[in-house]
């Protein structure tokens, strides 16, 4: 990247300037023939200028080649002798070539441009992916400070007007200069003193004007940096929002975003009057010249220094001259602004210590085992306030040993960590792996052969699939293969890809690289998951996100498969059990008491919205299933007493009160709302409920569950009459609606339910104690003896974890992130408090079974862990202890125990 | 079993006789209803307390552990309410319940239940009358075992 943005246009787009230069300059002559022919179909045709009498002819399209006489004294040469043809005919003619021409203007105008157009996309591509190279590159310090809203807004936003001004960065000044000068010259030729005063006042124009839109400039500047804060401080809210919520700061939030708003409102409006006033003094400029013309010229015709043809030519020569210099002006104005930004954003992403490219290279294959310690050398480094982490350490970290690190607090055992990753750099002293600097090493080689897990977990969003296979995500291992029109569209990727300075990687090739941990391919790394899933106690959590999981058919055939045999599997076992009461089975042609009564009037599952909870109440073909049936009436009166005891039991609780928890289908403040209505409503016949109040009421009836509230409203009565409503519902079942439903079917697979509910096939009753637990345990035991079991984890494995995987705990997130760490088989293995979160008394399981996963099959890593509690310490080999930033200690347990020193103390504490 | 009868049976428990029908409707609403097969464990001694259980109908053990293993300490009858110690004073539980026959419950949980006690006070005394009688038992059973040990070493 250049600091100069015009050096960085020309650099990337010289060929491309110059092409479009020659278009334009190519364009120019059917332009001018295109002006010049007006006035000949008036002359000719129209006003019968060389048509006196009525059979008169005129050649039309004579090709000649005329050469001046001072080059050659030769006769013209005759090209092409041209047609005859009348009055009519030659106005037809011409009006013809003028489309013509209009047509060849046109499209060469559409060319120019597209071409443009596509040059600035280009160019915007190339800038914006460079950026972003860039962050890639950042050294580590640097995050402390930026914030990530800002980094984004700057990528997107910023740049963007720099693609409308690429194309014109050299072709606009060039054309419309040459346009100016034309017309100035001409003036000139006419009279000198009129046009030195044209020139004089297109100087004040090109001079003035500019210097009072710096001031434009720097407001300009202004508010894109205000409005980049901005973006920062939304970014900051939305992150810390909980901060906000437990300490009732949002007033003072509202009042930064207020202050801020205040600013960026004076400044843009500063800007749009100033913006005005140029406005105003530019018009005036460009009209008060005429002025002078008319009475300066006037005084010269009336002396008679000036013929009036002179006059009349140099005006209307004049006219040519304003509106080109005005888009110079505005077009410099452009080139300002954008030069601005560009240079803003320039500085922002000129770092000192940037990462060399080189390090960060595509590597394909295999890349060779570390064998050598990772020595730590006289290593200090600092934080951000200056703050020393650590302090002259020297130590080695071998292969193949276990090293618990324990400090004190602030002791720097995590900088340690961090640092054996390139995550703290050093002040002073270095890192190194087998005599080379860790800082000049690939990242191909320390990325591949560490792991590192953290506590402070973040997760892309994606599928925990996605998340484990990251860390395995070095290079295009396997380019996809594609044909036909795939094949055009990914070679037009490629290509246009190269044009805008972008590597060409397929991302939807296979960038798993599964040689590097030595499995053949997805099966094998897919039993290596499990073992590292199951290391870190995570496999039941995936296997229940599973469960609760809808399955695509075509990606696991084998659930579906097995379904109905599972359904049967767990009907016998329940029974077996004696706890076949824990699940009522759906029936066709019985109530499911455990169920809602829209469950059981539509007895399947809806699909899309149509006949979804919220929209029920409004489908025509059901109210009208419900109204033949007489149920509307019943629901409604039902659901009248639904409200009436909810409001009765929670009208005198503050909203706050934690009962509220308990009653699923009304919030605190609906209370008054529905206290209002029953009196509207009271002694009301059905036939003058307005429909929005009887939906209201209806939809309470639909999520009635008796056990679960026990309000004693479904009598057996009521209960048939659902039934039969149900039978009505499906047999008249308009096509519209086929596919809003899929009905419950014993004998089926419900694709749109989840694994749990299909293998129920019914609902868990809620009066039964560890109901739920008891059946998850019993389905599990179920689907391994019919060897799905795998089948779910992989479905489980295709759960979306959400925005930095905010859609698991924070304690499956550390997992995760020690599962991957696991799943990359490195050599060295780094582990920074990366299971903190996870409580006391199961640390020590998840410590043991990390570490025998970790030495699978004969593998011989090196695992270091920063451990927050030290008496964890003592299954490892090695202890090291940090005390203000050195390491104090360092032998095995019992040594260390011997020597009672600090870490006898940190044991005793 | 409809809410009414839950309320019905719920002021038979001596705890909540004085309360109010109303505010002993709402404490069934926001309740479980937990059945119990027989042989089957409300909590076991140790687990953290996380809520009490009203006997509505069916009975249980509450079991202690001691050297020579589970000894039965009481039998729970229908309105009796257990498991309200360790949710009291956030100790874990300090007996097993059992259920020695079908048993149907309310269970009342933790948070639930403590904001009933700071909304009524009446119910506050109310278990501390019933606390009171029970350490008052204990105390006597206790002296009473000393004698026995005493004339025993004797």
């Amino acid at each position: 990247m250049d600091k100069n943005l015009a050096k960085y246009i020309w650099r990337h787009t010289s060929r491309h300037q110059i092409w479009i230069l020659f278009i334009i300059l190519l364009s120019m002559p059917t332009y001018f023939l295109s002006l010049d022919l007006p006035k000949q179909i008036v002359n000719g045709p129209i006003q019968g200028d060389g048509f006196n009498t009525p059979d008169a002819q005129q050649v039309f399209l004579r090709l000649v080649i005329d050469l001046p006489d001072w080059l050659s004294k030769a006769e013209p040469f005759v090209l092409f002798n041209g047609f005859s043809l009348d009055r009519l005919q030659m106005l037809m003619a011409l009006s013809g070539a003028f489309l013509v021409l209009v047509i060849i203007n046109g499209l060469f105008k559409l060319y120019i441009n597209t071409f443009k157009g596509r040059l600035g996309e280009r160019m915007l591509r190339r800038l914006r992916f460079q950026l972003i190279d860039r962050v890639l590159r950042f050294p580590p310090n640097v995050f402390k400070r930026v914030k990530a809203a800002e980094v984004a807004t700057m990528v997107k936003d910023e740049v963007e007007p720099l693609g409308g001004f690429i194309g014109d960065a050299f072709v606009q000044p060039a054309f419309l200069g040459l346009q100016a000068a034309t017309a100035l010259f001409f003036i000139l030729l006419q009279n000198v003193w009129l046009g030195l005063l044209a020139a004089f006042m297109v100087g004040i124009q090109g001079v003035v004007i500019p210097k009072m839109r710096r001031r434009l400039i720097r407001l300009g500047k202004e508010r894109q940096l205000t409005a980049r804060q901005l973006a920062g401080r939304v970014g900051e809210i939305v992150d810390g929002i909980s901060s906000i919520h437990v300490h009732d700061t949002s007033n003072y939030e509202r009042a930064d975003v207020a202050d801020r708003l205040g600013r960026i409102f004076k400044i843009r409006y500063d800007l749009y009057q100033w913006k005005f006033f140029v406005k105003f003094l530019n018009n005036f400029l460009a009209q008060v010249t005429p002025f002078l013309f008319y009475a300066i010229g006037g005084y010269l015709a009336l002396r008679g220094q000036l013929d009036i043809g002179q006059l009349i030519a140099v005006i209307s020569a004049y006219k040519d001259l304003p509106s080109p210099i005005k888009d110079l002006i505005d077009w410099d104005q452009q080139r300002i602004d954008v030069q601005v930004k560009y240079a803003q954003v320039y500085e922002q992403f000129h770092v000192d210590q940037i990462i060399e490219p080189a390090i960060q290279d595509v590597t394909s294959g295999p890349v060779a085992p570390i064998k050598t310690p990772i020595s730590v050398v006289n290593f200090s480094a600092s934080d951000d306030s200056g703050a020393r982490l650590l302090e002259n350490i020297t130590l080695d970290m071998r292969p193949g040993e276990s090293v618990a690190v324990i400090g004190t607090a602030g002791g720097g055992s995590e900088a340690l960590a961090d640092t054996l990753v390139r995550l703290v750099w050093p002040e002073q002293g270095r890192v190194s792996i087998n005599g080379e600097d860790l800082l000049f090493l690939p990242e191909a080689l320390t990325g591949r052969r560490t792991a590192y897990a953290s506590g402070d977990a973040f997760l892309f969003q994606g599928t925990i699939y996605d998340n484990l296979t990251y860390v395995l995500k070095h290079y295009p291992v396997r380019e996809r293969v594609y044909e036909g029109a795939a094949l055009a569209h990914r070679d037009w990727e490629k290509a246009e890809a190269l044009n805008a300075g972008n590597p060409d990687h397929d991302l939807h090739g296979d960038w798993i690289d599964y040689a590097t941990i030595g499995v053949d391919g997805p099966d094998e790394l897919f039993t290596a998951m499990e073992q590292t899933l199951e290391a870190v106690q995570f496999s039941d959590d995936v296997f229940d996100l599973g469960l609760r999981a809808s399955v695509d058919e075509k990606v696991h055939p084998a659930i579906p498969e097995h379904i109905v045999a599972a359904r049967k599997a767990l009907r016998t076992r329940l029974e077996e059990e004696n706890l076949a009461s824990l699940v009522t089975s759906f029936d066709a042609a019985l109530y499911n008491a455990e169920a809602t009564v829209a469950e059981n009037l539509l007895f399947g599952t809806p699909m899309g919205s149509e006949l979804s909870n919220v929209n029920l109440a409004s489908n025509a073909y059901f109210r009208s299933v419900l109204a033949q049936a007489g149920l509307d009436e019943a629901l409604y009166r039902m659901g009248v007493e639904i409200a009436r005891n909810a409001v009765e039991l929670f009208r005198d609780l503050p909203p706050d009160h934690p009962f509220f928890q308990q009653l699923g289908f009304m919030t605190a403040d609906e209370i008054p709302d529905y206290q209002a209505l029953l009196q509207r409503l009271q002694d009301k016949p059905f036939a003058q409920v307005a429909e929005a109040d009887s939906k209201r009421m209806m939809k309470l009836a639909f999520s009635y569950v008796e056990p679960r509230y026990r309000f004693g409203l479904l009598d057996q009565e009521m209960m048939d009459r659902i039934v039969a409503a149900r039978a009505a519902f499906h047999d008249n079942l308009p096509e519209s609606l086929k596919g809003a439903i899929e009905p419950y079917d014993a004998e089926g697979y419900n694709k749109s339910a989840s694994i749990l509910d299909n293998v129920l096939f019914g609902r868990i009753g809620h009066r039964h104690a560890d109901a739920a637990d008891r059946i998850r345990a019993i389905v599990r035991s179920v689907l391994d003896d019919l060897d799905v079991s795998r089948d779910v984890v992989r479905v489980g494995l295709e759960f979306n974890v959400g925005v930095g995987g905010r859609r698991l705990t924070s304690v499956q997130r550390q997992k995760l992130h020690v599962a991957r760490a696991l799943l990359k088989r490195g050599d060295f293995i780094i582990l920074n408090k990366a299971l903190s979160s996870v409580e006391q008394r199961t640390q020590e399981q998840l410590v043991r079974s990390v570490l025998g996963e970790a030495a699978r099959d004969g593998r011989k890593p090196a695992v270091i862990w920063v451990l927050s509690n030290p008496n964890l310490a003592r299954l490892f080999d090695r202890v090291v202890v940090l005390d203000r930033g050195t390491a104090v200690e360092d032998g095995n347990y019992d040594q260390l125990m011997a020597r009672k020193g600090v870490f006898a103390g940190l044991l005793a504490s | 079993m409809q809410l009414k009868d839950e309320v019905e049976l719920l002021r038979r428990v001596p705890l909540f006789s004085n309360v109010a029908p109303a505010k002993l409707k709402l404490l069934a609403f926001t309740s479980d209803r937990v059945n119990f097969d027989q042989g089957q464990t409300l909590f076991k001694q140790g687990d953290p307390g996380d809520a009490a259980y009203v006997v509505l109908s069916g009975s249980a053990d509450v079991l202690v552990n001691s050297q020579s293993g589970e000894i039965k300490v009481a039998t729970l009858e229908p309105n009796s309410i257990v498991g309200e110690i360790a949710i009291l004073c956030d100790v874990s539980r300090t007996a097993t319940v059992k259920a020695n026959a079908p048993l149907e419950t309310l269970r009342i949980r933790k948070d639930h239940f403590l904001r009933l006690l700071a909304e009524f006070p009446e119910m506050a005394v109310e278990i501390m009358r019933v606390l009171a009688d029970r350490l008052s038992h204990t105390t006597a059973e206790l002296s009473e075992a000393r004698s026995d040990l005493r004339r025993k070493a004797n």
